[in-house]
């Protein structure tokens, strides 16, 4: 009988038939995670999803009888009351137990199983891109990384390699023949049970024989100066992929808490977005409503004030931070602006100039968001002010939402192939 | 009890232990049982492993399709959920017969696995004459790395999603790729040489002055028709219809087919008969090992080499095995393998030893012989699930389990009880058990029954019906389907009352272009 250890066999033998299994159910399950997506908050993205898919294509066919045709006999157990000749009534006529026949024992439309969070967001992100990504790659994004470079002679005392060094010194003192301590010891014992027999010739010889030892023993230190390697760092050039994301918006009165909701899951697919693609997402939120200011996250969305609305003051302190904070060469910068349209008339001169001018130039990719307006859509102050931009800046983007479950969609078409050609 | 010939203590295990598990229960199975098997090979993996070999329909090695991986995906949700564990073993038919075992289990866990798969299941394997005749446990293994190579190969060459799609086709078949009866492969190539022996005999006999001599037009057509005629025959003959095996007649005759394609057909059509006889052996063969394993357990308790703490552990395990929900139980779902074929193999065992009167009537041949093991033996040997069903099954377990037999016509809106656990029901109910592990009873009856060579090329399959059991239409068609894109050309299916000849439906299928 053999006994054989599988289990540090490759794991997950199954993954080819996964990935062949996905593919065919591609359109299916990207319909499944879309769903899943407007029925759930953009929070739960992360983790594995479970997805329930509809389909016909799942089902392998094969031929097998009518569960509801014909005259069929069957045998169960546990009998209790029935007696020969019983009449029992059928449940519902709507044909019983409709899965019956199938193959495998799935007779239901609806399939469910389990996607890994990767698998989930690749599908998820599937077709979205970053505007102009490439560009700035190709610019300069890198920045130095220290990577560990073999050992050295030469270092600072805690980067001492112990392993190393002390490799090197056993080497030496086996080679230069240093006494070891087991070996001095057996010598001493030699001697001591040479002097209790009195065997002069002997003591002399392991007296003489101990003293070159001792010599060599203080000759040859136990650790010198050239077994010491330090560990060596190096430092190379690695490309950054570090992002800043803007996330600008009213909050004035007339930013409900659905607004701000809505807002809030636009910036979140963002940011979800924007950490796929760059190592780190650094996030600033900028509130404004006469006077602008940067806050934290919390105050962010929950924080009220009121007062009336000067868009350019929110401008000007984005520029303020990137000017302090994220010098262009090294950040990819996007720029979220959520909105309900209002500004005051005497402002948007200076607005649009500011966007135009200053704003637009630095960022990778501008997105105005109009939320809430359902009554006159898309015939706001700002959103007539922004029509002009469209068209000479190809990194602005706007678009409206009203209900949450049209953030994907317009998410999509935002940062979409579609926006980059068109 | 003597403490020194335990074999372990507590639930930890290691492999000296599995070695010494082995030994121990081999000696029971062999001497006392007197069990016969391949030489065993114990597998330790993890339970990862094992749903990726639940999904590859149990085989350590499996070519890739998505029809795995959605059963793995489908497996391992169910896994997640705790809606269903995993079995403890997994088997496999081979020489050596590989058993899995999972690192999670108890010692006394490996114990039962090990008298279960590596001596049950691998008895039942190398004894049953359904494995005898038609799987070569020596083979198995390197068909199966030849099937995965040979079907990788052909995704690099051919694309995936043609090799995909004919695999598809290919599955859709599997329950027509059996040969029933008889080996084919001899008469296959009887066949052959049948036909060039006639081919031979045309060549011989042709005589090329025939073709100068003048004659009248008429005369001449009608002899160039004859003669197509009976190419045509010749043609057919060599098809040897009706066929029921579908996928070996379209791996052999489809005309399409890449010879790549062909050879795909027939590593499926060959994986397809080497399930079969699981198939039919199923409540057997799970009863075969239940059985066995509870035999050893109990024999190792009683020589002290397990104490009352594993004998316990077992005992829950065990019955948590065999239980049988009653039909109007939520828990119901058919009459459970494991349950009802310990409980025969109990029972035989019982008439053999202790018979009482209805079993000196029902049983004259073995009741009271005093030999269970060898009864048993030969049962496992010679049986399938149906024939055993018919031959062994007992007035008193139908008794004990309460069996009866309900009747269902698809027009009534009644089912009735047509027999109960009494005198004049045993043998109905017997009868209608036995024929419910008929697979050629409980699978729809198709042959191949015509083919147009000369014309269209059109094929015609007939479904045999019985009891009126028509085909899933949807089903069918999609399946129908499959059959021509593998045929070529347009394939037809007959449903036919096999009582009246009547046709009762009609489908029809084109390959896609």
């Amino acid at each position: 009988m053999h006994v054989i250890d599988r289990r540090r066999n490759p794991k997950s033998k199954s993954l080819g038939n996964r990935q062949r299994f996905l593919r065919r159910m591609k359109s299916h399950i990207r319909e499944a995670v879309n769903q899943s997506l407007r029925s759930r908050k953009i929070a739960d993205l992360e983790g594995s999803q479970e997805v329930s898919i509809r389909s016909k294509d799942l089902r392998e066919p094969s031929f097998h009888h009518d569960a509801g045709a014909g005259h069929r006999d069957y045998v169960l157990p546990g009998n209790q009351e029935y007696q020969q000749g019983d009449r029992i009534a059928k449940p519902d006529t709507s044909g019983g137990r409709g899965s019956k026949g199938s193959p495998d024992g799935d007779g239901e439309d609806h399939f469910s199983f389990v996607l890994t969070r990767d698998e989930f967001l690749n599908l998820f992100f599937e077709d979205l891109e970053l505007p102009n990504l490439a560009k700035k790659k190709l610019k300069s994004m890198t920045s130095p990384a220290r990577v560990r470079a073999g050992y050295s002679k030469e270092g600072a005392p805690q980067r001492m390699n112990l392993r190393q060094t002390m490799r090197r010194s056993l080497s030496r003192r086996i080679a230069l023949g240093r006494p070891s301590k087991s070996e001095m010891a057996e010598l001493e014992a030699l001697l001591h049970k040479a002097e209790l027999e009195a065997d002069d010739a002997e003591v002399k010889r392991i007296t003489s024989l101990l003293h070159s030892k001792r010599i060599r023993l203080q000759r040859v230190p136990y650790l010198d100066t050239v077994d010491l390697r330090y560990r060596q760092f190096e430092s190379v050039p690695r490309p950054t992929t570090q992002a800043v994301m803007f996330c600008l918006m009213d909050t004035s009165a007339s930013m409900t808490e659905e607004l701000k909701d809505l807002a809030k899951r636009f910036y979140m697919l963002l940011h979800l977005f924007l950490n796929r693609h760059y190592g780190a997402v650094e996030l600033v939120f900028i509130r404004h409503t006469y006077t602008a200011s940067e806050v934290d996250e919390d105050t962010f969305f929950h924080g009220r004030e009121t007062g009336g609305t000067i868009v350019s003051s929110a401008f000007e302190e984005m520029l303020k931070v990137i000017r302090d904070r994220y010098p262009v060469e090294d950040w990819n910068i996007y720029a979220a602006q959520v909105s309900d349209g209002h500004n005051f008339d005497y402002d948007m001169p200076h607005t649009l100039e500011l966007l135009e001018q200053h704003v637009l130039p630095l960022c990778q990719y501008y997105a105005y968001i109009e939320v809430g307006d359902e009554i006159f859509p898309g015939s706001s102050i700002l959103w007539e002010g922004y029509t002009p931009l469209t068209e000479r800046h190809k990194n602005f983007a706007r678009a409206e939402v009203i209900e949450a479950s049209e953030i994907f969609p317009v998410f999509h078409d935002l940062f979409g192939h579609a926006t980059l050609r068109g | 009890m003597n403490p020194t010939r335990l074999l372990y203590r507590g639930s930890e295990w290691n492999f000296d232990l599995i070695r010494r598990l082995h030994d121990a229960i081999e000696e029971v199975a062999l001497d006392e049982l007197g069990l016969d098997v391949y030489h065993n090979q114990m597998e330790v993996i993890t339970s990862e492993q094992m749903l990726d070999a639940y999904a590859a329909i149990g085989m350590p090695l499996m070519y890739r399709h998505w029809s795995f991986g959605k059963k793995f995906a489908r497996e391992e949700l169910l896994y997640r959920k705790g809606a269903q564990s995993l079995a403890y073993e997994l088997v496999i038919n081979s020489d050596p017969c590989v058993s899995y075992i999972m690192e999670e289990n108890t010692a006394t866990m490996q114990a039962l696995v090990i008298a279960h798969a590596a001596f049950g299941h691998n008895h039942f394997f190398k004894n049953n004459q359904l494995f005898r005749q038609w799987t070569r446990a020596d083979r198995v293994l390197d068909e199966l790395t030849y099937a995965k190579n040979y079907l990788a190969e052909c995704e690099q060459r051919y694309g995936i999603e043609a090799v995909e799609s004919l695999l598809d086709s290919a599955h859709a078949l599997m329950s027509q790729g059996v040969d029933r009866y008889a080996p084919r492969r001899q008469s296959l190539a009887a066949q052959e040489q049948k036909a060039k022996a006639r081919r031979d005999h045309f060549e011989a006999n042709y005589n090329d002055l025939w073709r100068t001599v003048p004659s009248a037009r008429n005369a001449s057509d009608s002899e160039s028709v004859r003669e197509s005629n009976q190419k045509t025959q010749i043609e057919r003959a060599a098809l040897d219809l009706p066929r029921e095996n579908l996928l070996g007649f379209l791996a052999q005759h489809a005309l399409k087919l890449k010879d790549w394609q062909r050879e795909v057909l027939e590593i499926v059509r060959r994986l397809a008969q080497y399930f079969y006889p699981q198939r039919q052996t199923k409540l057997m063969n799970e009863g075969c090992a239940t059985f066995t394993h509870y035999e050893i357990m109990n024999r190792m308790y009683d020589r002290g080499q397990i104490d009352e703490g594993a004998m316990l552990e077992f005992l829950h395990m065990h019955s948590a095995v065999v239980t049988q929900p009653p039909f109007d139980s939520q828990a119901y779902s058919g009459i459970n393998p494991y349950a009802l074929g310990f409980a025969m193999m109990r029972d035989i065992q019982r008439i053999c030893d202790a018979p009482d009167d209805e079993d000196h009537q029902w049983f004259p041949e073995f009741a009271g012989n005093g030999d269970a093991m060898t009864t048993l033996r030969n049962a496992w040997a010679e049986f399938r699930d149906e024939s055993f069903v018919l031959q062994f099954l007992s007035p008193r377990l139908i008794r004990e389990m309460r069996l009866f037999l309900v009747g269902n016509r698809a027009e009534s809106r009644f089912v009735t009880v047509d027999a109960i656990h009494d005198d004049s029901g045993y043998r109905d109910i017997r009868r209608q058990l036995a024929s419910q592990y008929d697979l050629s009873n409980q699978e729809p009856d198709i042959e191949v029954t015509d083919c147009d060579l000369k014309g269209s090329r059109r094929l015609v399959l007939t479904h045999r019906v019985r009891n009126g059991k028509l085909l899933n239409k949807e089903e069918c068609n999609r399946t129908l389907r499959h059959v021509a894109n593998l045929w070529g050309y347009r394939v037809k299916m007959l449903e036919t009352d096999v009582d009246t000849g009547i046709t009762l439906d009609e489908f029809d299928a084109v390959p896609m272009p």
